[in-house]
């Protein structure tokens, strides 16, 4: 499986990536796949809750919130 | 209701408008039930459709649609998705299967739409993909094509905008088409159909067969689908329910075995799955859906950036939530103020048509007086449900789960705990039920046992009651804020604020383990569907006065009897027989009349203390004592067990039978008001009421609350523990609140 330095974590608000891989073979690695979190989609960080977390994220068309934890099992290369 | 010519199962992501579609097809007709053996809601509705094909030609047919649950896959992580494919595949007892499916997809958003159309498209029904909020896509900037998408996947397309209800004659026609088509062109059609799991790997496909043998050489009726979903899905709600006991543990073993011959052969179950279908949706949409390249600034995004903000969003969630419930309090008065005027209207009525006895009485004080104190907390309900019912359609629900999922976490729940427990504020039932959304059991688990906690609206009748008999009416900032109100925002505030640490509790000693996961669709604002709410309110308005209809109306007459009887009461009926006589005379003699009165009074009131109830209420006045109430509160907080609301009808019954004779005091507020102990002390204090509240925030009185936690935890274990934990929490609060309130008083 190839890796990358970077996850969604790393995304700063307003920053776009391409998603690598998701990494894991469990339940939640199949819930964020069937989300749309595709290897070679671009996603972008649109913004955080009050409190830190979760996450906004702008994929496939539409938004969806998640965890740091979940977030960080989504690797990167950044973009531009 | 007669035979449904065809059944028709409507299925989509959440957030797709399939509530909007629904209605647009079937008006508001919707019966709701759940199915059997699960708490999954059924909804089903009624259309007409020209189905000419059928001779004679009788105009039109009815058609059943069946609503399924909002859901991204058919993938059986939860009971909703279970009950789906069972719906969809037969294998739902008492359910026909359906002749058709509809499968509804945001236009906006196709490609993950098409996620669960390729599932659903593979159980071989005659499938119609509506494509809905039409009107945005061109607005947008996105460029779809129907009809290539209609060649590529090989069903009917159509595209419709269903809160503006637009395109709904094209479904109709679309559906009509699809029905009457011919058996065998149908079957072809389907046939012939592309699919997704066809370009599923050689080794799954052998692996199906497989299994697929030995399941129908076991004389299970099952289809192709459905074992590959066994295969697929680890998490096994679909073993226990489709799969007899006697094959299970044989089953387990096989499906361990293949799936690691699967992944050993380079087939990750469950990824490939999803990387497939994924693939397959790109291959049939390539050149049909085109996005803008740059993502265009939405309206939607500009508010959800001050929705979320850091100090913005918290502040703005907490004024709504204080808005509501002071909405609560003044815009229902004038709605209740008609109410209780007609309540009176009907009392006297009947007063003047039957004469002083136990009819008159059963009519009177057991039926206006209980159901009726309780129907006039109708108007708050439905302001409630207006209001929840809006915030969760415009999108603003699922926001607010993202602002307070740190929080949930933090107490031992996450942000998807948040809905079930913000409608567990209408009713504790459809937020128990709502808790089937979040995938985590332990997380579960924690907001059903809190979610009782939650003020729900048969609170708040009691409550309102209280606070109208006991809370001065002082208004503050030029009358636009109520003391009133303030301590009713604090009441329905209490049993969320005690959740916390008990939530907590729960977590960190009964529900220890991994941690959960918050992936959720944040779907962009819309204006709410006035179709929706308001079909919404209607359902809860109906289920309340059904509720006032059945076990209300019954528990009222089971306590005016316990109050009525056994006394003999014909001394009381004749000199009420005189009273009224001479309350008719033109000019009454007072020198009688007075008297008379009093005797009426100290007649009654000896009734009551020799009926059963006030037996029952010297037995259990040493147990509430310490909490401030007499016996009779104690009997009415008895008697609502089955329901909290029960309460008012209870005490409505007690006082309407045991009030004095005086038609200034007619309405229960000024009953509680003049009770008296003994002694002459008025029975009603400050203390008291608060005592009475604080015992009702935190009590667990309602039996239907107890039955569906019974049925969603599938134990009785559960709701015996909701039971003995929050009548404790509830005596313990009342006991401290009565205890500190009188100190302060003094």
């Amino acid at each position: 499986m190839s890796s990358s330095p970077w996850t969604l974590c790393d995304l700063k608000p307003g920053e776009c990536g391409r998603i690598v891989s998701v990494q894991g073979t469990d339940s939640l690695a199949a819930r964020l796949l069937e989300m749309g979190l595709l290897p070679g989609e671009e996603i972008e960080h649109i913004g955080t809750a009050p409190m830190g977390d979760p996450i906004e994220f702008s994929v496939y068309g539409y938004r969806i919130s998640l965890r740091r934890d979940e977030a960080a099992r989504v690797q990167i290369e950044k973009q531009p | 209701m007669s035979q449904p010519a065809a059944t028709v199962a409507l299925i989509g992501n959440p957030n797709t408008g399939k509530s909007s579609l629904f209605n647009a097809l079937c008006g508001g007709n919707a019966r709701v039930g759940n199915y059997p053996g699960v708490t999954v809601e059924h909804k089903t509705g009624r259309l007409s459709l020209p189905l000419d094909a059928r001779p004679p030609s009788s105009s039109t047919a009815p058609i059943e649609i069946v609503d399924l649950p909002g859901t991204y896959s058919l993938a059986a992580r939860s009971a909703d998705e279970a009950v789906s494919v069972d719906v969809l595949s037969g294998a739902m007892s008492g359910v026909r299967r359906p002749d058709a499916v509809i499968v509804i997809a945001d236009a906006t958003n196709l490609e993950r739409n098409l996620y669960l159309f390729s599932q659903v498209v593979e159980l071989g029904l005659p499938t119609l993909l509506v494509l809905n909020m039409w009107d945005r896509v061109s607005s947008s900037g996105i460029k779809v094509d129907p009809d290539g998408l209609s060649r590529q996947l090989g069903v009917p397309v159509v595209c419709t905008s269903a809160s503006k209800r637009q395109g709904i004659t094209e479904v109709r026609n679309s559906l009509a088409a699809l029905l009457q088509s011919d058996q065998a062109v149908r079957a072809s059609a389907i046939a012939s159909r592309p699919t997704a799991a066809s370009g599923f790997p050689e080794i799954f496909q052998q692996e199906t067969d497989l299994l697929l043998e030995w399941l129908v050489g076991s004389k299970v009726a099952i289809e192709r689908f459905q074992v590959q979903r066994l295969l697929i899905d680890t998490a096994e709600a679909h073993v226990h329910r489709s799969i007899p006991d006697r094959l299970a543990t044989d089953l387990r073993s096989r499906l361990t075995e293949a799936r690691s011959r699967l992944s050993s052969a380079g087939v990750p179950i469950p990824l490939f799955e999803t990387k497939a279908r994924y693939a397959w949706i790109k291959s049939k949409t390539a050149g049909l859906i085109e996005r803008p390249r740059q993502r265009p600034a939405t309206w939607s995004d500009t508010l959800d950036r001050c929705l979320t903000h850091r100090w913005f969003g918290l502040l703005f969630f907490v004024l709504l939530m204080f808005l509501i419930f002071q909405s609560i309090t003044l815009v229902a008065r004038w709605p209740m103020t008609w109410i209780e005027s007609f309540q009176g209207y009907v009392a006297s009525g009947i007063e003047n048509l039957i004469g002083p006895g136990p009819l008159r009485s059963l009519l009177v004080d057991g039926v206006v007086g209980g159901v009726g104190s309780v129907l006039m907390f109708l108007p708050q309900i439905a302001i409630l449900f207006l209001f929840i019912g809006i915030l969760e359609d415009c999108g603003y629900m699922s926001r607010a789960a993202f602002v307070m999922d740190k929080f949930m976490a933090s107490i031992g729940m996450s942000g998807k705990s948040f809905l079930p427990l913000m409608s567990s504020f209408a009713c504790a039932i459809p937020g128990i039920m709502a808790t089937r959304t979040i995938d985590h059991r332990k997380d579960r688990m924690v907001t059903i046992l809190v979610a009782p906690l939650m003020s729900c609206s048969a609170r708040l009748p009691v409550y309102i009651l209280m606070v109208a008999a006991f809370v001065p009416d002082i208004r503050y900032a030029s009358g636009w804020l109520s003391l009133q109100g303030i301590v009713l925002f604090a009441m329905q505030s209490l049993g969320a604020l005690v959740a916390i640490p008990i939530a907590w509790l729960f977590k960190r000693f009964l529900f220890r383990g991994e941690p959960s996961t918050f992936i959720m669709e944040l779907a962009s604002y819309r204006w709410p569907s006035l179709h929706v709410v308001f079909g919404r309110v209607w359902e809860r308005i109906k289920a309340f006065l059904v509720r006032a209809g059945t076990l209300i109306f019954v528990t009222s007459v089971l306590v005016w009897a316990a109050a009525y009887f056994p006394g003999d009461h014909t001394a009381v009926d004749t000199a009420i027989r005189r009273w009224e006589e001479l309350k008719a005379s033109a000019e009454p003699n007072q020198e009688e009349l007075v008297p008379l009165e009093t005797s009426i009074n100290l007649e009654k009131s000896r009734l009551i203390e020799q009926s059963y109830l006030g037996m029952a209420g010297r037995v259990i006045e040493p147990a509430v004592r310490p909490l401030g109430w007499d016996g009779k509160i104690g009997v009415a907080v008895l008697a609502s067990f089955p329901a909290r609301e029960v309460i008012i009808a209870t005490l409505g019954t007690i006082y309407a039978l045991g009030s004095d004779t005086d038609e200034n005091s007619d309405s229960l507020k000024e009953q509680l008001q003049g009770a008296q102990w003994p002694d002459g002390k008025p029975v009603f204090t400050l203390a008291t009421a608060f005592s009475i509240m604080v015992f009702f925030a935190l009590c667990a009185q309602c039996a239907s609350t107890l039955v569906t936690i019974q049925r969603e935890t599938n134990s009785w274990r559960w709701p015996i523990f909701s039971f003995v934990y929050m009548t404790s929490l509830a005596y313990v609060g009342a006991w401290l609140t009565y205890n500190l309130v009188s100190l302060w008083i003094l």
